[in-house]
C-alpha cells in the first residue's frame, strides 16, 4: 500500500467519522441502496475498499455522483458503519483534489426544473458547493 | 503472645538458589512471637511435614509461617499439617518466597533481604491470627427448577434420578417450553415432538417431581442449602386434581376468537384451553382475559359440560410457601420483537414470519396442518426467502437487535430450507447469510447437504429491504459475490429473529441475587471451570438464559447443572469458608452502608437489646452477617464508616500489620 | 547523591483471584521485576481500606498499588468496582496532599496475565523511584 493511499484513507476516515473496520461485510447497505444499478462501485464497495486503502478507483468513477444521500445505508446498517458517509467523504476529496469547482448563485435556475424535488436540489448543493 | 515456628523451604534449588535460606531462618528467629526456626529442603515432602509436627509438639507452637511457594500451590498442605498436630489450620500463614521472590530477582542479597521482610510481613500477621472454625448448615434436600422446558425438565429428571426431590415452575399451563412448539430438530430431522413428550411423561409420572404449571416464583430468601421460596400459583380456574383433560369444556366453550399463543397467534383458541394434545399436566386453563363467565358472568358452558366438576369460576391465586437446598435456573429464551424491523414489512404483510412462526406452518399439529401455506391467503408458497442474521451480529442499534449471534439460526435455517426443498421440490428457496456458523457434530455436513443434495441457493448477502407488492413480496438484496443486486419476488419471507433472554429472567436474577450480563443473560461462575453454575452459591443455570444455545447443549448443560445439585443435595451440612466477615454490634450503628455494598445479600440487620449506663437498656439496630451466604470479599470492611465490620483471616489489624512489617 | 542510592519502597495489594495468580504466573515464567516491591494478598481489592494505603505512606512508603481482576471479572462480582471509585477519591485526596498521582495506581490484572504484572510492576517501580522518596505523609516518629 502506497503512503498516498493511506493518506486518502486516512483523511477519509477523519471527514467521514466512519470505522471501516466495524463492517462484517453483510451487504445490507447495497442490498437497500436505491441507486445501486446505477453505480460501478456499491455502498459495502466503498467501505471495503477505504478499509483496504484502495482509493483512486473510487475518485475516478462516476459512482460518487450516483449515491443519491438517501441514507437507507445508515438506517439499515446493523453495524453502524454508515457508508453513505464514506461515499460523501469520498466525493469531497474528489472536489477538492480539483480545485475551484464553486457553482454560483447565477448558475441555479437553469438547473432547476419543476419535476425536480426539492431533497434532489438541498442534496445537490450539498454535493456541488463544497 | 503467639508461640511461632517458622519453617524455611529450599524447594531444592528453587528457592535456595537465589535466597540464601539459612540467613531466612536466623533472621527471622529475632522476630517477635518466634520460639523456632528452620530451613529444610522441601517443606511440602513428607520429612518436611514431620518436621512441622514434631516442632509443634517439641515447642508448643500455636502458630506456623512456612517461607515457601505461593499459598494458592501448598496452603491446603501446610494447614492439613497443622490440623494432623493438633493445632487449628487457620493459624498457618504462608510467606511466598518462590514464585514472588526467588524467581523473579536473580541476586542472592536482595531476593534473601526481600525473603526476610515477606517473613515477617508473615509473622506480624500470624500473630494476630485467630482459630477460625468454618460454619455449618443444614441441606434442604429438595431442588426447585425455574422454567419447563426441555432445559428444566432435563435437569429435574437427572435431579429426581439421584433420589432427591424435585418441584418445576412453569409459568406456562404446561411443561414443554419452546422446544414443544418446534417441528424437526437439526440436524438428525427427528420429530422435536417425538422424543420430547415422552421426557414430559416421565415427569408427571415421577414420584420425586411435583409441577406448579401456570405459576411463577414471586420471592427467594435464604442461601445455599435453606432457600425459602414463595410460588405463586396463578388461578387457572379449573381443578388441577379433578381435571381429566378430556377436552369437552375446550370443545363447548362459545368464545373462540383467543388469538393462540402456542401457534404464535396465526390460530385461534377457546376461552378455555389446553395449550396442545401432549400437554404436561394436562388440565384445561380458563382464559380470565377472554372469559365471559369472568369478565361479566354470562355463560358457564364449562361448568355444565364439565363432568368431573372440575370449573371453579371463583378460584384464587394461591401462594405456596416451600424450602429448597439449591435452585436451577432455566427460563430459556425468546425470539426478538420484529416490530421495530420496519425494512423487512413484517408488521405489513402476513406473509413475512419469524423462523419460529415457520416452525408452527410445518408442524402437523400447527394453523395448516403442517401444510406450508401462506397465513395471507392459504396458497402455497413457491418462492421463499430466508434472511438470517435479524437483529443478530447487530451492534449500532441496541434498542433493536442484539449484538452477540443467537447461533442456532444458520442450523435451523438450513433445516427449514432442505425441509421445504424435500417436502416441496417445486418451491424455490433463497437462504441470505452473512456467514453461515455450523460448528457442531454433522452440523456442516447438514447445511451441506441442504445446498448439495437439496438445490437449496445460498446468497451471501442481505437482504436490504422487503416491499410488498400485490400479494407478492418484492425482496432487495445484495449478492456480495456476484456483486449485484438481487430483486426477488417472493411468496414467502421467514426471518431468522434473534433470540433473548426471557423477560421473566431480570426480576429472577434479582430475587436470586444472581449476576447477569448486559443482555440479561446469566453470569456463570466461571467462563470456563464453573460453566453452570452462578456466582451465587446454590444457584444454577440450565440451559439458554445462560447464553445461545442448540438443543444438545441445552440438554448437557442441564444435565451437568443437575450433576451439580446432586453433589450439593447429598451433603447432609455444608462446610462454609471461615474467612467471612463479622460485625462488632457494641461498634455498629445500622447505617446499612455494608448491607448496600454486599453482592450476595448475606448481611441483614436486627433490633438488638443492649445494656447501657445507668442500668437502662436500649433496643438498637445492628448488622448480622449470615455466615453461610458470605464468601468473604470484604467490601463491607470498607463501607463501614464505624470499623465495626471485620473479615477473619484477612482483619483490618493483620493487614495493617504485614504493611507495618514491610515498611519498617 | 543520596536521592540516587535511595531504593524505593513499594506496597501492592492484589486480590487471591487475578492479580496474586498473575503474580505467581510472572514467577513461573521468570519475568524479573523489582524486588522493591512487595506483595500483600488480599481476598479481593475492595478489601484494601483506604486506611491501608494511607498506613503505607506513613511507614515511609514510596508507591502504593492495587491490583484486581478486570472489571466484570471480579470473583465477587463487582468488588472491583468499588474498589476504583474508592481509590480515585482516595488518590485524588493524596495528589492534593503533596503524594503524586504517580506514586499510586490502580491496575487490572488477571491470572492469565503474568507478563502484565511484571511489566506494570517494572514501569510502577520505575516512575516511583524517579520520584525519589517520599517524604510528605512520612511520620518522622517511625524512623528512629
Amino acid at each position: 500500500m502506497s503512503n498516498k493511499n493511506e493518506y486518502l484513507r486516512d483523511e477519509i476516515i477523519r471527514i467521514s467519522g466512519v470505522n471501516p473496520k466495524k463492517c462484517m461485510r453483510c451487504g445490507k447497505c447495497s442490498g437497500t441502496c436505491p441507486a445501486y444499478d446505477e453505480m460501478e462501485y456499491h455502498p459495502h464497495q466503498f467501505v471495503y475498499m477505504v478499509e483496504t486503502g484502495d482509493i483512486e478507483p473510487l475518485l475516478n468513477s462516476q459512482s460518487l455522483y450516483k449515491c443519491l444521500s438517501c441514507f437507507a445505508c445508515v438506517d439499515r446498517c446493523p453495524r453502524g458503519v454508515e457508508p453513505a458517509k464514506v461515499v460523501e467523504a469520498v466525493r469531497l476529496m474528489a472536489i477538492r483534489k480539483q480545485g475551484a469547482n464553486h457553482m454560483t448563485a447565477n448558475d441555479v435556475p437553469e438547473k432547476l426544473d419543476d419535476d425536480m424535488p426539492q431533497q434532489a436540489i438541498v442534496s445537490a448543493f450539498r454535493k456541488y458547493t463544497k | 503472645m503467639q508461640r511461632i515456628g517458622v519453617f524455611v523451604c529450599w524447594c531444592g534449588s528453587n528457592i535456595a538458589g537465589t535466597v540464601d535460606v539459612h540467613a531466612v531462618a536466623e533472621a527471622l528467629k529475632l522476630e517477635p512471637g518466634v520460639v523456632f526456626s528452620i530451613d529444610y529442603q522441601y517443606m511440602c515432602s513428607q520429612a518436611g511435614q514431620n518436621i512441622i509436627k514434631e516442632a509443634i509438639a517439641e515447642h508448643k507452637l500455636t502458630g506456623i509461617v512456612v517461607c515457601s511457594c505461593s499459598p494458592r500451590m501448598h496452603e491446603a498442605t501446610f494447614r492439613k499439617t497443622a490440623q494432623a498436630a493438633g493445632i487449628n489450620p487457620y493459624m498457618v500463614e504462608i510467606a511466598n518466597i518462590r514464585e514472588q521472590c526467588s524467581w523473579v530477582h536473580k541476586e542472592m542479597p536482595i531476593g534473601t533481604e526481600k525473603a526476610i521482610i515477606l517473613g515477617k510481613a508473615a509473622i506480624a500477621k500470624v500473630n494476630l491470627n485467630a482459630p477460625l472454625t468454618p460454619g455449618e448448615s443444614p441441606v434442604t434436600k429438595r431442588a426447585l427448577v425455574i422454567g419447563g422446558g426441555i432445559a428444566g425438565i432435563q435437569t429435574a429428571l437427572d435431579i429426581a434420578d439421584a433420589g432427591f426431590e424435585v418441584d418445576i415452575v412453569e409459568k406456562k399451563p404446561t411443561i414443554g417450553g419452546k422446544m414443544a412448539q418446534i417441528d424437526k430438530t437439526f440436524p438428525t430431522l427427528d420429530c422435536a415432538a417425538c422424543i420430547l413428550t415422552p421426557k414430559m411423561v416421565d415427569v408427571a409420572q415421577n414420584e420425586k417431581i411435583r409441577i406448579f404449571s401456570y405459576s411463577e416464583v414471586t420471592q427467594v430468601k435464604g442461601f445455599v442449602g435453606n432457600f425459602d421460596v414463595t410460588i405463586k400459583k396463578n388461578a387457572r380456574y379449573v381443578k388441577e386434581d379433578l381435571c381429566t383433560g378430556c377436552g369437552a369444556c375446550v370443545e363447548k366453550c362459545p368464545q373462540k376468537k383467543v388469538p393462540n399463543e402456542f401457534n404464535l397467534g396465526m390460530d385461534n383458541r377457546r376461552a378455555i384451553y389446553i395449550p396442545f394434545a401432549q400437554a404436561v399436566p394436562k388440565v384445561a386453563t380458563i382464559d380470565p382475559n377472554a372469559c365471559n363467565m369472568l369478565k361479566n358472568g354470562k355463560c358457564g358452558v364449562c361448568s355444565k359440560v364439565c363432568a368431573a366438576g372440575a370449573i371453579d369460576y371463583t378460584q384464587k391465586d394461591e401462594f405456596i410457601e416451600e424450602k429448597y437446598g439449591a435452585i436451577v435456573v432455566a427460563t430459556g429464551f425468546n425470539p426478538i420483537s420484529m416490530d421495530k424491523f420496519d425494512e423487512f414489512a413484517y408488521s405489513q404483510s402476513k406473509d413475512v414470519i419469524t423462523s419460529l412462526e415457520f416452525e408452527r406452518l410445518t408442524n402437523a399439529a400447527g394453523p395448516t396442518a403442517g401444510k406450508l401455506l401462506r397465513p395471507s391467503d392459504g396458497k402455497h408458497p413457491h418462492t421463499i426467502v430466508f434472511v438470517q442474521c435479524v437483529g443478530s451480529r447487530c451492534s449500532s442499534c441496541a434498542e433493536k437487535g442484539k449484538e452477540y449471534c443467537s447461533k442456532i439460526c444458520c442450523m435451523y435455517t438450513a433445516k427449514h430450507a432442505m425441509l421445504t426443498r424435500d417436502k416441496y421440490p417445486d418451491t424455490e428457496v433463497y437462504v441470505f447469510y452473512i456467514d453461515v456458523r455450523t460448528p457442531g457434530k454433522s452440523f456442516d455436513e447438514f447445511q451441506r447437504r441442504a445446498v448439495e443434495e437439496y438445490g437449496v441457493h445460498y446468497i451471501k448477502g442481505m437482504v436490504g429491504k422487503v416491499a410488498p407488492e400485490g400479494d407478492k413480496l418484492m425482496v432487495h438484496a445484495s449478492d456480495m459475490l456476484a456483486n449485484k443486486q438481487l430483486h426477488i419476488e417472493a411468496d414467502l419471507v421467514v426471518l431468522a429473529a434473534a433470540i433473548e433472554p426471557d423477560k421473566s429472567a431480570r426480576p429472577l436474577a434479582t430475587m436470586l441475587t444472581a449476576s447477569m450480563d448486559t443482555n440479561d443473560f446469566f453470569t456463570e461462575a466461571h467462563p470456563k471451570l464453573r460453566p453452570v453454575e452462578s456466582p451465587t452459591a446454590g444457584v444454577f443455570l440450565s440451559g439458554a438464559c445462560q447464553g445461545p444455545k442448540d438443543i444438545p447443549e441445552t440438554v448437557s448443560q442441564a444435565s451437568a447443572a443437575a450433576a451439580k445439585v446432586i453433589g450439593l443435595l447429598a451433603k447432609d451440612k455444608l462446610t462454609g469458608n471461615p474467612c467471612i466477615a463479622h460485625s462488632d454490634e457494641m461498634m455498629c450503628n445500622g447505617c446499612s452502608s455494608c448491607e448496600r455494598v454486599c453482592p450476595y445479600g448475606a448481611i441483614t440487620y436486627q433490633d438488638k437489646e443492649f445494656r447501657m449506663p445507668n442500668r437502662t437498656t436500649a433496643i438498637r439496630r445492628v448488622a448480622s452477617v449470615n455466615p453461610a451466604v458470605c464468601q468473604g470479599c470484604g467490601a463491607c470492611t470498607v463501607a463501614c464508616p464505624s470499623g465495626a465490620m471485620d473479615l477473619r483471616g484477612f482483619a483490618t489489624k493483620q493487614i495493617i500489620a504485614e504493611v507495618d512489617a514491610i515498611c519498617k | 547523591m543520596q536521592v540516587n542510592e535511595h531504593k524505593p519502597l513499594i506496597v501492592a495489594f492484589c486480590c487471591n483471584w487475578c492479580s496474586y495468580a498473575g503474580a505467581d504466573l510472572a514467577g513461573n515464567n521468570r519475568l524479573a521485576y523489582p524486588a522493591d516491591v512487595k506483595i500483600i494478598r488480599v481476598p479481593c481489592s475492595c478489601r484494601v481500606n483506604p486506611m491501608f494505603v494511607l498506613r503505607a505512606f506513613q511507614r515511609g512508603a514510596d508507591g502504593v498499588i492495587i491490583c484486581g481482576c478486570h472489571p466484570g471479572d471480579c470473583h465477587y462480582t463487582s468488588g472491583n468496582y468499588f474498589t476504583r471509585r474508592r481509590m480515585a477519591l482516595l488518590f485524588s485526596m493524596l495528589d492534593y496532599l503533596g503524594i503524586e498521582k504517580e506514586r499510586t495506581r490502580v491496575e487490572w490484572v488477571s491470572a492469565a496475565e503474568g507478563a502484565k504484572f511484571a511489566a506494570t510492576m517494572n514501569d510502577f517501580a520505575e516512575k516511583v523511584a524517579s520520584l525519589g522518596e517520599n517524604k510528605r505523609l512520612e511520620d518522622l516518629r517511625c524512623k528512629k
